[in-house]
């Protein structure tokens, strides 16, 4: 693992297959992705840029209102950073491709799927999860209090995207929350007790503290 | 006190707990995200493990090099499952794994396995029996009176062919574990030891299972699994990967393992329910009785051959019937318990066949299903007449149902369907240790799990009860295979398993605090009751000790054990087996776009003595949105040409979201006379009918059978375009 003495400057693999590499040829061989506005920011750095990975690099992530420190390679998930680096096991790895909302963060105060977003890239935004939560918030407290769980792998994820949608609908109807909690998978069958949940988390968070 | 202690629950009117909702006592720390699946686990020094798989439906492994794996970088352990020549019937089927310090690096080293695979021709489609040539294994014919005849003599007679898809338990928590395996100084094994934090519904048959497996005595293994994230039947042995995990862990010199199957994997081979289609001709009377019944089954349940169930469901005396089963053998992941096995199939092609015969005799469904109980078990035919005039009350369908066809005026059509559920349930052996201390403190110890179903709430709520103190004053430990053994979560055998055996424990116990205290309270043992944490003489409530006073008397902690066989015979009252239901749904179709939605589910559901209604009402709940996702939406889609499972994935593989389920309507017949059964498991029977009720609903709206679930759009336009043809 020489890379992770030196995570400034990472060591090229022998195939010489890099993420400039890759645009670069995109950018030549492919019609259809070239010109499609796809990786705009990379495709316009991409002279001179500096290049990150494929070995692992030193991050920062404020998580929680605190700056965390790991090193890990630039294709890591933002989910897998936490739960594999960091011990941060509140957000689940259900789906891995950005459907079920088990792996549901906040950045920037809105809901992500953290298994679809990149460590690397979610560096100097605030990434607030369901540890950074008092066990008792209101969110999580009507969730018990409607039995809006089960076997409870899906619930954090839940809460944390009724959070996000809290914020944005503090008056919501039940058929509100079924629009705005869409994004999230539960397999026991709670949704009952979630809509209800929610619409009781709401009255709680009223005049207070958003949790 | 020589005599056999009274085990049995009190009666209604003095329950203080049971019978009581508090909230489920492990709530707070899921909500918050506080509560360590065994995935969550990260043990010091843990490695990650990744298994590469088969991507064909059936090949033959010619050769595995895995040498540029093993030198990859961090890796530390690559196991081979599937040796040179090792047929493997299934896409998806387990090859090797390799163990490394990162995940990322894990998953470049399985790239880097080379295989050589011989292609071996597949059949991965079932809904066609003449397709399955050499694939089909004819099961038999039985036969019951005289079919020909009472055909013959028939005044209706219907005739339909029903499908029922493979659909994947698709738990949210994988199938894998977290696990160490130390080796000792033996070449034995004798000294070696291994500690595993799996997701079982077994966690007390673990041990024993893995270490048959890898050659360690059960008792250097260590389980521990406080959550687990799903099973519905599908976690109940180590499996292939808790094998395989534990070798990766040896291998690295003792280093944790975690190896969790990926998503993709999951769907493919961690478990499914089985296929069913039938050809189903019903006859009877013009007043809707039926009288023959000829069925010819076929599915698959993987590429072990399995026969659908047979066939009519819960009906069973019906005088005059021919039924043939055949199982056909598929290169696809092989199926596993599915909450209610056998029982889901079987009441959606019955419940089918009869609404199709009502519709045929031009009768109201209600009143077809009710005449024809008759044939139901003898012991059960009151109880579904009075479910199904219960469950249409709340379903409003006298107001509210139409003959087929006459749905409404506009595109979107209402409809209106029946299901009717049976189980049995009884409890599974158990044991479990009650401690009461000197100082007053409780502890109840038991090997079980909880899988959602609310069964530490349940098994507190037992204790408090018998004791007369309140839930924070028990302590529950479970999950954990130092403690007395319990049976698998499996069957909805754990509520009458645990409670029989938590009850007696903790009753054993109380008798002898009360033979400790009762000279001190100038009465006999049996003149005492344990009441609001206080020891008393019944009658004389001001002769009393409290809880911890009562306790501080104890020269000793007692520690009582309570065990219960399994045998319906020997529950002593307290559980029994053999629920029954029966549900509506109300459905409105759009017949442009084929899309069906939810408009209200009513379940009736016969359950005994029901400990907790609110964790009762949340099993019914999570029971029909489940059989609601099945009924129209999930499916694992396989194409014959390519062999493939086209949507292993959640994306593709669809689950019902909150939006997709309408309202739901529970109501839990609790009659004395369902009381006085004691405590009958809840987690399958109301699951069983959700298919059936859904699809004649559907039936109903729009006036022309969708022969096959999940309705989805493309099916329902289909049938619809059939009826118009």
């Amino acid at each position: 693992m020489s890379s992770k003495k030196d995570p400034e400057l990472p060591v090229q693999p022998k195939s010489g297959f890099s993420r400039r590499g890759f645009i670069r040829g995109v950018g030549i061989g492919s019609g259809v992705l070239g010109t499609t506005g796809l990786l705009p920011k990379e495709a316009a750095a991409a002279p001179g840029a500096a290049v990150v990975g494929p070995g692992p690099v030193a991050m920062t992530l404020t998580i929680n209102g605190k700056p965390v420190n790991l090193t890990a390679e630039p294709r890591v998930t933002l989910l897998d950073a936490m739960r594999n680096y960091l011990d941060l096991t509140g957000a689940k790895r259900v789906c891995d491709r950005g459907t079920c909302g088990a792996c549901t963060v906040l950045i920037n105060g809105k809901s992500v799927y953290s298994c679809t977003t990149l460590a690397i890239d979610a560096q100097g935004k605030k990434i607030e999860t369901i540890e950074g939560l008092p066990v008792n918030n209101p969110v999580s407290a009507a969730f018990v209090n409607h039995d809006g769980q089960q076997c409870g792998y899906c619930t954090p994820g839940f809460v944390m995207a009724a959070h996000g949608f809290l914020r944005e609908h503090p008056n919501p109807t039940e058929a509100d929350v079924e629009h705005g909690l869409c994004g999230n998978l539960c397999r026991c069958g709670t949704y009952m007790g979630v809509r209800k949940a929610v619409v009781e988390a709401a009255k709680g968070m009223k005049g207070g503290s958003n949790g | 006190m020589a005599n056999t202690p009274d085990y049995s629950w009190p009666p209604e009117d003095k329950r203080k707990v049971i019978g009581t909702s508090p909230q489920r006592l492990d709530g707070p720390q899921k909500s918050s995200g506080r509560a360590k699946y065994s995935s969550d686990m990260n043990p010091k020094g843990m490695l990650f493990g990744l298994y590469l798989t088969s991507p064909y439906a059936y090949a033959r492994l010619k050769s595995i090099d895995t040498g540029e794996a093993e030198r990859s970088p961090g890796v530390r352990a690559v196991h081979v499952a599937a040796k040179a020549g090792t047929e493997m019937p299934w896409q998806g089927f387990e090859i090797a794994a390799v163990a490394a310090d990162t995940e990322e690096q894990a998953r470049d080293a399985v790239r880097k396995i080379k295989v050589e695979y011989e292609v071996l021709p597949h059949l991965v489609k079932d809904d066609d029996l003449a397709k399955a040539g050499t694939r089909a294994r004819q099961g038999g014919e039985t036969v019951t009176g005289d079919p020909d005849q009472a055909m013959k003599d028939a005044e209706v007679v219907s005739e339909g062919q029903y499908g029922f898809a493979v659909v994947t338990h698709c738990c949210l928590e994988p199938h894998g574990q977290v696990v160490q395996w130390v080796p000792g100084n033996d070449p034995s094994g004798a000294n070696d030891h291994v500690t595993v934090w799996p997701s079982t519904q077994n966690v007390s048959g673990y041990a024993g299972s893995l270490g048959t497996n890898i050659k360690v005595p059960a008792t250097n293994i260590k389980v521990r699994m406080d959550y687990i994230g799903g099973g519905f039947g599908s976690k109940f042995t180590p499996d292939a990967w808790g094998v395989v995990g534990a070798n990766l862990s040896k291998q690295a010199g003792g280093r944790p393992v975690k190896l969790y199957l990926e998503r993709s994997t999951e769907l493919m081979i961690a478990g499914n329910r089985p296929s069913a289609y039938g050809k189903i001709t019903v006859a009877g009377k013009k007043d809707g009785t039926i009288t023959a019944w000829t069925y010819q089954g076929w599915g698959s349940g993987g590429f072990t051959p399995v026969p659908p169930p047979d066939q009519p469901y819960i009906f069973t005396r019906v005088p005059n019937s021919r039924r043939n089963r055949t199982g056909i053998a598929l290169n696809g992941g092989s199926q596993r318990a599915w909450r209610a096995p056998g029982n889901q199939a079987a009441s959606f092609l019955t419940c089918c066949a009869i609404e199709d015969f009502a519709h045929k005799a031009g009768k109201d469904p209600l009143e077809v299903f009710k005449l024809n109980a008759q044939y139901a078990p003898e012991a059960r035919v009151d109880t579904y007449r009075f479910q199904l005039d219960k469950a249409a009350e709340l379903a409003e369908w006298k107001t509210l149902w139409h003959p087929r066809g006459e749905g409404g005026g506009g595109t979107v059509k209402r409809g209106m369907g029946i299901g009717v559920a049976a189980w049995n349930g009884l409890g599974h052996a158990s044991q479990c240790r009650a401690v009461i201390n000197t100082d007053g403190s409780v502890s109840i110890e038991i090997d079980s799990q909880d899988l959602g179903t609310g069964t530490k709430t349940i098994i507190t709520q037992v204790a408090a009860e018998t004791f007369g103190l309140a839930l924070n004053q028990v302590k529950l430990v479970i999950g954990n295979n130092d403690l007395p053994p319990d049976g698998g979560s499996g069957g909805s055998t754990t509520v009458g398993g645990v409670s029989t055996s938590t009850r007696k424990a903790t009753v054993n116990a109380l008798d002898k605090l009360f033979a400790a205290v009762a000279p001190d309270l100038g009465a006999t043992p049996d003149q005492l009751e344990a009441v609001d944490a206080h020891i008393r003489v019944k009658g004389s409530p001001n002769k009393s000790l409290t809880w911890v006073a009562a306790c501080r008397k104890l020269t000793s902690s007692i520690s009582e054990m309570g065990t219960y066989n399994g045998r319906q015979q020997d529950t002593a009252g307290l559980a029994t087996g053999g629920a029954a239901g029966a549900q509506i749904a109300d459905v409105s179709v759009d017949t442009e776009t084929g899309i069906v939605k939810m408009n209200r589910y009513v379940a009736v559901q016969d359950c005994g003595m029901v400990i907790n209604p609110r964790l009762a009402e949340s099993q019914v709940y999570g029971a029909v949105i489940m059989g609601i996702s099945t009924a129209l939406f999930e499916e694992r889609i396989m194409d014959q040409e390519t062999g493939k499972y086209l949507n292993p994935d959640m994306e593709f593989y669809k689950l019902a979201g909150i939006a997709d389920i309408g309202n739901i309507v529970v109501h839990m017949d609790i009659r004395p006379e369902n009381d006085k059964r004691g405590v009958i498991g809840l987690g399958e029977p109301p699951a069983v009918p959700i298919c059936a009720a859904v699809s004649n609903a559907v039936a109903n709206a729009i006036g022309v059978r969708v022969p096959q679930i999940p309705l989805t759009p493309d099916r329902v336009l289909a049938a619809l375009e059939r009826r118009n043809a």
